[in-house]
């Protein structure tokens, strides 16, 4: 079971590092979306006599972060006529250069903190670690408001990685909560989003300069 | 090391394979490329015919050029064959081996592109300078690369020498090294998506650039070097990946042989279905490439985490 | 269950203000809701229920010194509402409404969460129900600073769920069955593993500190607040600040249950004098006078994470001054938003003279300016001066200094910008636009009483408020 989660997580960590060097917005969204459906197969793979709650978690997320936010973010972005390519504050050689560096840190913290034996073998910690160091990384060096929510979603991402190390031990209301806050949360920003689009004309974030001392 | 007779022999005999068997491979990479492309292409062995064409042909030579506009080609010509004296040929081993002589390896390639970048600023061209200052500058890239290869590959073998280092690390560390090492393979010779053998610009030229002023027996000589240098690299590959040694002797040679030409059937894939990146695009693939070999060091260090 | 009627109340009224049909009368559930929640709060208040150790939901004490508060400010808010909806007739305040009422349920449920992920889910709801209030004025500088504070929020918030899986996973490394409750965490104490429990620490801090706007994450704040209509400006700086502050406080008694007090004290300390630090410098460089107020809030987020950092009474004169902090905000930001309108403008640069256009909210900005400033008889005074008193009798008077030497500059900066808004020459379009709106009583009424509120806390704090927050910092201190 560890084998298959490993692989699983390998394969998320890698799409964090082509997230960061992907240049094009949609391969971005499609980057997130495709680590979102990886993620969505963990619980899966983790529960073995396969419960109808990690069906249920399962199936949610898939849906939720495979199928419907790239989707709206997709829209989004038709909508908006937005130039596809993206503008980075933070080169993509740096923070190719910089997700790397951080994976091996991930890798270094996972290994000063105590674990249960049970996740001492597994790439849960260093995956989660990482993949919120690359959603901050995209979310501090990324100019356009989509590939910013991008990088939030991948931000999530790994937040929902760590969750996993307490897969069965929470309840299932906190985790529909959670799910449902985080759902939530990317439908209003992808409503903002769109108003951004109508006031300033663009979506590129740096024009929001209006305010500032 | 004693060099007796026999061993000179088979020497001799490895270096006329290596010169006789390289020009194979660009001559498959367009039959591939043509195969995609829908077209008869020209036969495999073109690249025969055009240097014997090439080499009784006259020189002309620009009223600028210095001597090392004729030593330049030769000098890579000759450090590429040393290079490829030094590399073991699967079950047969190698005939010059010792400790230390991947660096001897490393250092050659760097000699033979130094001396391609000399003998094209020698030509006083504004397009040839240009064209040696990309090659160089990817140069310094890739060669992060091929170091962090090597280096992966001595710290799992605990060698440093080419016979013992081959032997390959087994999972996801090979995938990586071996994904690696292919894009140094299309950087260091210039193949899409770096850069197009076939393209008539030159501006958007790197290697073709450096060598637009050489002609006759020069220009034979530059492109049977660059033949050997794809040779080089996929031998290297093949046998960095696959793990030969558990082979018995012939299927080995087999393997090893129907590797290389894997390989040179792989680039013409690439080259057929993507374009050449911009060249801002470069670096990024490159650094890509340095992480490949980079990640693949740690599993090789770490004994691996999973 | 009364209690539970705190966050139901609110909701209910969000979701029949969303379908209630008419336009102009909508604004009513403001302060019909604003009622009832006040009163009960202040019913549960004289009369705590008895709750259950183990509730996920409760009206613990802590609640209890906190909510009421809130309850009251948000009375005030709504008073306010209904004439200034009626200002804005010309849009439609369906999400306004709803949106509005929604935050109040879900900052009750907030205050009132006993577990560890309702808390988050609670905040994160509040944070979320907040947007549409901030682009109500739907100009592109609106959305802008909407975009931030949800961006710089959200960020936050996602960090603070972080945190809650770590110490989450620290309950379970040390033992724990799953039971997320602060309570059992708080009994399982020193079981809880170390470096899980410090980890948990700083992602929290760094994600509710976010919510409250401690530097160096308060970078939302001003554009949120100088954006935002006067009411919202109002709640955020007086309700979803405390909210976040609540959050802190109970992360920090299980921080401190599991032995890593010190570490939590002294990173509450270090925050708590930056953010008045980094305060004071822009309040000395700020020219428009709702982005000052901002700033004002992050220097009051700094002293109650000094206050929680010092510990006991510093936690206690914490309690005091989130009362006092909420009541001077509310009139201040009502005030101001009385100002912006008449003036047409928010800077220094376009504003002159508005004691001559309009008078008493000018006068009531000048009284609230001395109330935040910590002038005497306000409440302010009272609550800083019982910080400072805990900070050298806890020996950590260079802290003090500090903060005084803050406070001095950032009265000067309050000052300068509010005097030279009230004061001088009023300007023309000033003159015109103040005949537009006039200062009636349902503008003037709502900032008058809450600034009333803080003075009364001042001069005579009610015993029941006295005892409220000792309750709290027993329940903080004592593992149950």
């Amino acid at each position: 079971m560890t084998d298959h989660l490993n692989l699983l997580i390998g394969l998320a960590m890698g799409l964090n590092l082509v997230a960061l060097g992907s240049s094009r917005l949609p391969s971005l969204i499609r980057v997130a979306a495709f680590q979102g459906v990886v993620l969505g197969l963990m619980p899966l793979v983790m529960e073995p006599e396969l419960g109808v709650l990690a069906g249920l978690i399962a199936s949610a997320t898939v849906l939720m972060k495979g199928l419907v936010i790239p989707g709206l973010l997709r829209r989004a972005m038709r909508a908006a006529r937005i130039e596809r390519d993206l503008a980075p504050l933070i080169g993509f050689l740096p923070s190719l250069l910089l997700g790397a560096a951080g994976m091996m840190g991930a890798v270094a913290l996972a290994r000063q903190l105590p674990l249960l034996p049970e996740h001492r073998n597994s790439l849960l910690v260093p995956g989660a670690a990482a993949t919120v160091f690359t959603g901050l990384l995209l979310l501090v060096g990324r100019t356009k408001a989509i590939s910013q929510v991008c990088g939030y979603l991948i931000l999530e991402n790994g937040i929902y990685l760590f969750g996993l190390l307490l897969l069965g031990s929470t309840p299932l209301l906190v985790e529909g909560g959670i799910l449902l806050d985080l759902t939530v949360a990317v439908f209003v920003t992808g409503i903002i989003v769109d108003r951004i689009q109508r006031a300033f004309d663009s979506l590129d974030t740096r024009k929001l300069t209006a305010l500032h001392e | 090391m004693t060099l007796t007779l026999t061993s000179l022999a088979d020497l001799l005999a490895r270096l006329a394979l290596w010169a006789i068997v390289a020009p194979l491979l660009p001559g498959l990479i367009n039959r591939v490329k043509a195969w995609v492309a829908g077209r008869r292409g020209p036969p495999v062995l073109q690249l025969y015919y055009d240097l014997g064409k090439l080499w009784r042909k006259g020189v002309v030579v620009s009223t600028l050029a210095s001597p090392g506009f004729f030593i330049g080609p030769v000098v890579t010509w000759v450090a590429l064959l040393g290079a490829a004296a030094l590399v073991p040929l699967g079950p047969l081993g190698a005939t010059l081996s010792f400790r230390g002589d991947v660096i001897l390896l490393v250092y050659l390639l760097a000699l033979a592109r130094f001396a391609t970048a000399w003998a094209a600023w020698e030509t006083g061209s504004a397009f040839e300078g240009m064209g040696a200052a990309r090659e160089v500058s990817y140069a310094v890239l890739a060669e992060a690369a091929i170091i962090t290869a090597v280096l992966t590959l001595s710290v799992h073998s605990g060698s440093l020498s080419l016979a013992a280092l081959l032997a390959p690390t087994p999972g996801a560390g090979a995938a990586l090294l071996a994904a690696g090492w292919f894009i140094v393979l299309l950087a260091e010779n210039c193949r899409v998506p770096f850069d197009d053998p076939n393209t008539h610009l030159e501006l958007t030229m790197i290697h073709e650039a450096m060598v637009l002023d050489h002609s006759g027996p020069l220009l034979a000589v530059v492109l049977h070097g660059a033949a050997l240098k794809l040779m080089l690299f996929a031998m290297l590959l093949v046998q960095a990946v696959v793990p030969l040694g558990d082979l018995s002797a012939s299927v080995a040679g087999a393997v090893l042989w129907v590797g290389v030409l894997g390989v040179a059937v792989g680039v013409g894939l690439v080259e057929s279905l993507l374009a050449r990146y911009a060249f801002r695009r470069v670096p990024l693939l490159l650094t890509t490439a340095f992480l490949f070999c980079w990640f693949a060091l740690m599993l090789a260090w770490k004994g691996g985490v999973a | 269950m009364n209690e539970l009627w705190l966050v139901l109340t609110p909701l209910i009224a969000a979701a029949a203000a969303a379908a209630w049909p008419r336009n102009a009368t909508r604004p009513w559930f403001l302060p019909a809701t604003g009622l009832v929640h006040a009163g009960l709060a202040l019913a549960l208040l004289w009369r705590p229920p008895p709750t259950p150790l183990h509730a996920w939901l409760g009206w613990d004490a802590l609640a209890r010194a906190m909510l009421p508060a809130v309850s009251l400010l948000f009375l005030g808010c709504a008073a306010y509402g209904v004439p200034y909806l009626r200002l804005r007739a010309e849009r439609s305040n369906r999400v306004f409404v709803a949106g509005f009422l929604a935050a109040l349920g879900l900052i009750s449920a907030a205050h009132m969460a006993r577990h560890l992920g309702l808390l988050w889910i609670a905040t994160e709801a509040v944070t979320l129900a907040c947007v549409p209030l901030l682009h109500f004025n739907d100009t592109p500088r609106a959305y802008e600073a909407t975009w931030k504070y949800l961006l710089v929020g959200s960020t936050g918030i996602a960090l603070s769920l972080l945190g809650s899986f770590c110490l989450g996973y620290a309950s379970r490394h040390g033992g724990g069955t799953g039971n997320l409750t602060f309570a059992a965490l708080m009994a399982q104490g020193a079981g809880l593993s170390r470096p899980w429990v410090l980890m948990a620490w700083v992602l929290l801090l760094v994600g509710y500190g976010t919510k409250m706007g401690l530097a160096p994450m308060h970078t939302w704040k001003p554009d949120a607040y100088g954006e935002a209509p006067g009411i919202v400006g109002a709640m955020l700086a007086g309700g979803v600040t405390t909210v976040a502050f609540t959050a802190v406080l109970r992360v920090r008694a299980v921080v401190e249950a599991a032995g890593a007090g010190r570490v939590a004290s002294l990173t509450l300390l270090a925050m708590g004098l930056f953010s008045m630090l980094i305060a004071a410098l822009f309040l000395l460089s700020t020219r428009d006078f709702k982005r000052m107020l901002a700033y004002s809030s992050v220097e009051h987020m700094g002293i109650l994470s000094l206050g929680a950092a010092l510990g006991g009474a510093g936690v206690w004169a914490a309690f005091f001054h989130v009362w006092n902090n909420s009541m001077t905000k509310g009139a201040l930001f009502l005030s101001a938003g009385n100002l912006r309108r008449a003036a047409g403008g928010r800077t220094m640069d376009e504003v002159s003279g508005m004691a001559c256009v309009t008078p008493r909210s000018a006068a009531l900005f000048v009284a609230g300016l001395f109330a935040v400033t910590a002038c005497p008889p306000f409440g302010p005074f009272f609550s800083e001066l019982l910080v400072l008193r805990t900070a050298f009798a806890t020996g950590r008077g260079w802290a003090a200094a500090i903060w005084l030497g803050c406070l001095l500059l950032a009265f000067c900066g309050l000052t300068r910008v509010v005097f030279s808004i009230a004061y001088g020459r009023p300007r023309r379009a000033a003159r015109q636009l103040g005949r537009q709106f006039p200062e009636t009583l349902g503008v003037i009424a709502p900032p008058l009483g809450l600034l009333l509120l803080a003075l009364w806390l001042g001069v005579a704090t009610p015993q029941i408020l006295l005892d409220a927050w000792t309750a709290a910092v027993a329940q903080l201190a004592s593992p149950p």
